[in-house]
C-alpha cells in the first residue's frame, strides 16, 4: 500500500481545476513521503484528458472508461472510484470537496470501512509514520481542528477547494498513463439525476469576482441590494450577501456567500450591514481585503477587516457611493 | 400512503454564540458552553422536521420519529421537534456514545434505525454546526444500503418513491430514488415552523423513549474512532483594522473610498 490517488474530476471540456489544486497539494505530501502522485480520471471518455492531468501535476493517469460514468451519477462513480482504489491500494486518496467529492468521499470511507477528513484546508504526512495529519475549520469557523488518521488504513482527505492555487499547465511534464477495467451494473445507481436546472448568472461570477459587495439582514429588505448591485457593477464586481439576507426572501440563495454558500476569494470584499458570523466568514477567509460598514463596533466582521467604518450605512453608502463614483469617471 | 419517516437530530452548542463567549478546554479538546447560552437543536435538523412535517401535511397516513444518539440531553431542548409536530422521540442516550466521531455516530443511528424496524424515508440535516462534517447521513445510506440525495432544497415523496430538488450553487438538481432512502436537508427549504402553544402541551405530555447503547446492540469495537482529534484551538487574525473616522457617517463614506483609492484597491 503505497501513493496518493486523487479523483480527477472532469468539467465540461477540460479539467476541473480541483484537480491540479489536488496535484499541487499531493505533490507537496509526497515531497516528503516520497510517493507517487496518481490521478484516476473516469467518465465516458476520459483518455483525451490524461495528457492535461500530466501537465497540471500527475506523475500518473489511470483511466476508467465506462458510458455508465458518461452522465455524472454519483452511484456509478463511487462504484468504479471505489474499484480505482482497490486495483491501485494507495495510502492517500485526495478528493475535492466539490458537489461530487464532498458526498463520494465520506460514502467511499464507510463503504471500505476507512477514516475520512472532510473539508480539509492544510495537510501534512508524518515522515516516519506516513500518517497523515489535516487541519478542518469547525463549529462554522470558530475554531480549527487537527486529526490523523488511526491505524494503518487507506487515509482520504477531502480538501476544501482554492486553498492552495492550481499551478500553471506544465506540458513538459511526462508520465505513464494506464487504462483501469471496472465492473459497472447500472444496478448500482440507487438515485438518478433526471433534469438540472441552471439558473444563468448575470455578469461577473460571485466565484470568480475580484471585487464583491454584500449586504446584510441589516440593510432590513430588498431595495437597498439594489444600491449594493449598482455599486458592484460600478466597480466591475459582483454581489453577494449573507444568509440571513437570503433566507428573508430579499434575494435568492444563489447569491449566498458563506459556509453553506458560495465560496469567493476577491482582492477587495466589501460588506455592510454585515455581522460576521463565522458561517459568513467560512466563506470569504480567502478574501485579501475585507472592508467594512457596520453600526455595532463590536461586530465580529471589524476582527477580519483592512479597513472599516462605524457609523449608518443609510448615511455613510450614499457618500460612499459618490466618492467611488467620482473616483473612477476622473 | 403509510409512510414512516424518521428524522436525525442533533443537540449541539448554540452556533450564535457571540465569538467573545466561545471557549475550548485544551485538555479535553472540548468546546466549553458558555455560562446561560442553552444548546440547540441543529438548525438543518430543525429543517429536516420542517421536511417531514410538510411531507405527512401532503400525505394521508405518516408517522414522524425523531431520533437522537449522545449524552447529557436537556429535554426542553430535544423535546423541540415535537413541539413543533412530530409524533414521537427516541433517545440513544449513553456516556458510550457521547464522544463519537462522524463514523461512530452513523454506526449508532444506523443500529437504532434498524432497531425501529419500519421506515421509508430518513432526513437528516445537511450538516451539523458543530463539526460541520456533512458526513453522518452517507454514512447512515451507506450502512443500510440505501439511495442518498443530499442538500435537498424541496422534496416529494409518492408512490414511486422520492423526488428532491438537490440546490446546486447555481441552480438545482432533479434527483429521484426508489424508498427507503436518506435525503438530506438544507434551509433553502424554508424556515422551520414556530412550535405553536398546543404543540407544546401535546409535546410536554409526551415521554420520550430511551434506549442505553447495549440496548441497541452496539459494541465498543463499532463505535471506535477512525480519527484522532489531536488539537482543537481558536484561530487568531492577524488583520488589524484601520477604522476610518470622518466628521460624520456622510463624511466617513467619503473618506473610506478616498482610503481604498490610496490603497490602489479600486
Amino acid at each position: 500500500m503505497a501513493g496518493i490517488l486523487i479523483l480527477g474530476e472532469i468539467e465540461g471540456d477540460a479539467l476541473d481545476s480541483i484537480t491540479g489544486e489536488l496535484a499541487t497539494v499531493g505533490q507537496a505530501l509526497a515531497a516528503t513521503s516520497g510517493d507517487e502522485v496518481a490521478v484516476a480520471l473516469l467518465g465516458g471518455t476520459p483518455d483525451s484528458f490524461a495528457g492535461d492531468a500530466i501537465a497540471a501535476g500527475a506523475d500518473k493517469v489511470y483511466t476508467v472508461a465506462d458510458p455508465l460514468l458518461a452522465d455524472g451519477q454519483i452511484d456509478a462513480y463511487l462504484s468504479a472510484f471505489e474499484q480505482a482504489v482497490q486495483h491501485t491500494s494507495p495510502s492517500i486518496v485526495l478528493i475535492g470537496k466539490t458537489e461530487l467529492g464532498r458526498d463520494l468521499g465520506p460514502r467511499l470511507a464507510f463503504r471500505m470501512g476507512v477514516g475520512v477528513a472532510q473539508d480539509c484546508v492544510e495537510l501534512s504526512v508524518d515522515e516516519s509514520t506516513g500518517r497523515v495529519s489535516a487541519l478542518r475549520p469547525v463549529y462554522g469557523g470558530n475554531a480549527m481542528a487537527k486529526v490523523t488518521f488511526q491505524g494503518d488504513g487507506i487515509q482520504i482527505a477531502v480538501v476544501r477547494p482554492k486553498t492552495t492555487e492550481a499551478p500553471e499547465p506544465d506540458t513538459s511534464r511526462t508520465g505513464e498513463t494506464q487504462a483501469l477495467g471496472v465492473e459497472l451494473e447500472s444496478s448500482v445507481i440507487k438515485s438518478r439525476r433526471v433534469d438540472t436546472v441552471t439558473q444563468a448568472s448575470e455578469g461577473v461570477r460571485l466565484e470568480d469576482a475580484t471585487i464583491v459587495v454584500s449586504g446584510g439582514r441589516g440593510l432590513g429588505g430588498e431595495e437597498p441590494f439594489e444600491t449594493l448591485a449598482g455599486l458592484a457593477s460600478m466597480l466591475g464586481g459582483a454581489m453577494g450577501a449573507s444568509r440571513a439576507a437570503c433566507d428573508a426572501g430579499w434575494l435568492d440563495h444563489s447569491y449566498q456567500v458563506g459556509l453553506t454558500g458560495k465560496t469567493i476569494t476577491p482582492d477587495l470584499y466589501i460588506t455592510v450591514a454585515i455581522s460576521g458570523a463565522s458561517q459568513h466568514m467560512a466563506g470569504c477567509s480567502g478574501a485579501k481585503h475585507v472592508v467594512a460598514i457596520n453600526r455595532d463596533q463590536d461586530a465580529n466582521i471589524f476582527k477580519s477587516c483592512s479597513y472599516g467604518v462605524v457609523g449608518d450605512w443609510n448615511k455613510v453608502l450614499p457618500a460612499f457611493i459618490e466618492t467611488v463614483s467620482e473616483l473612477i469617471n476622473s | 400512503m403509510a409512510l414512516n419517516i424518521i428524522v436525525c437530530a442533533k443537540q449541539v452548542v448554540d452556533p450564535e454564540t457571540p465569538a467573545s463567549a466561545f471557549r475550548i478546554d485544551p485538555d479535553t479538546k472540548q468546546i466549553v458552553p458558555a455560562q446561560g447560552i442553552p444548546p440547540v437543536v441543529n438548525g438543518f435538523d430543525e429543517n429536516a422536521v420542517e421536511a417531514a412535517l410538510q411531507i405527512k401535511e401532503a400525505s394521508s397516513d405518516a408517522t414522524i420519529t425523531v431520533l437522537s444518539v449522545g449524552s447529557g440531553f436537556v429535554m426542553d431542548v430535544m423535546k423541540k421537534p415535537l413541539s413543533m409536530g412530530a409524533d414521537q422521540l427516541i433517545l440513544v442516550d449513553d456516556p458510550a456514545v457521547g464522544n463519537l466521531d462522524a463514523f461512530g455516530t452513523a454506526t449508532a443511528l444506523a443500529e437504532a434505525i434498524r432497531k425501529i424496524g419500519e421506515y421509508d424515508l430518513i432526513l437528516c440535516g445537511r450538516q451539523a454546526s458543530d463539526w460541520d462534517n456533512a458526513m453522518v447521513p452517507l454514512g447512515i445510506a451507506e450502512i443500510l444500503g440505501l439511495p442518498c440525495i443530499t442538500i435537498a432544497q424541496k422534496i416529494e415523496v409518492s408512490d414511486d418513491g422520492v423526488t428532491v430538488h438537490k440546490a446546486l450553487s447555481d441552480g438545482y438538481e432533479v434527483v429521484k430514488a426508489g424508498l427507503p432512502a436518506v435525503v438530506t436537508i438544507t434551509n433553502e427549504l424554508g424556515e422551520p415552523r414556530y412550535p405553536t402553544l398546543r404543540g407544546i402541551m401535546t409535546a410536554s405530555r409526551k415521554t420520550p423513549t430511551v434506549w442505553d447503547a447495549s440496548e441497541v446492540g452496539l459494541s465498543h469495537d463499532q463505535l471506535s474512532h477512525k480519527l484522532d482529534l489531536t488539537e482543537l484551538y481558536i484561530p487568531v487574525s492577524d488583520t488589524e483594522c484601520e477604522f476610518i473616522e470622518g466628521e460624520d457617517d456622510a463624511d466617513s463614506g467619503r473618506l473610506l473610498a478616498l482610503k481604498l483609492r490610496e490603497a490602489r484597491l479600486i
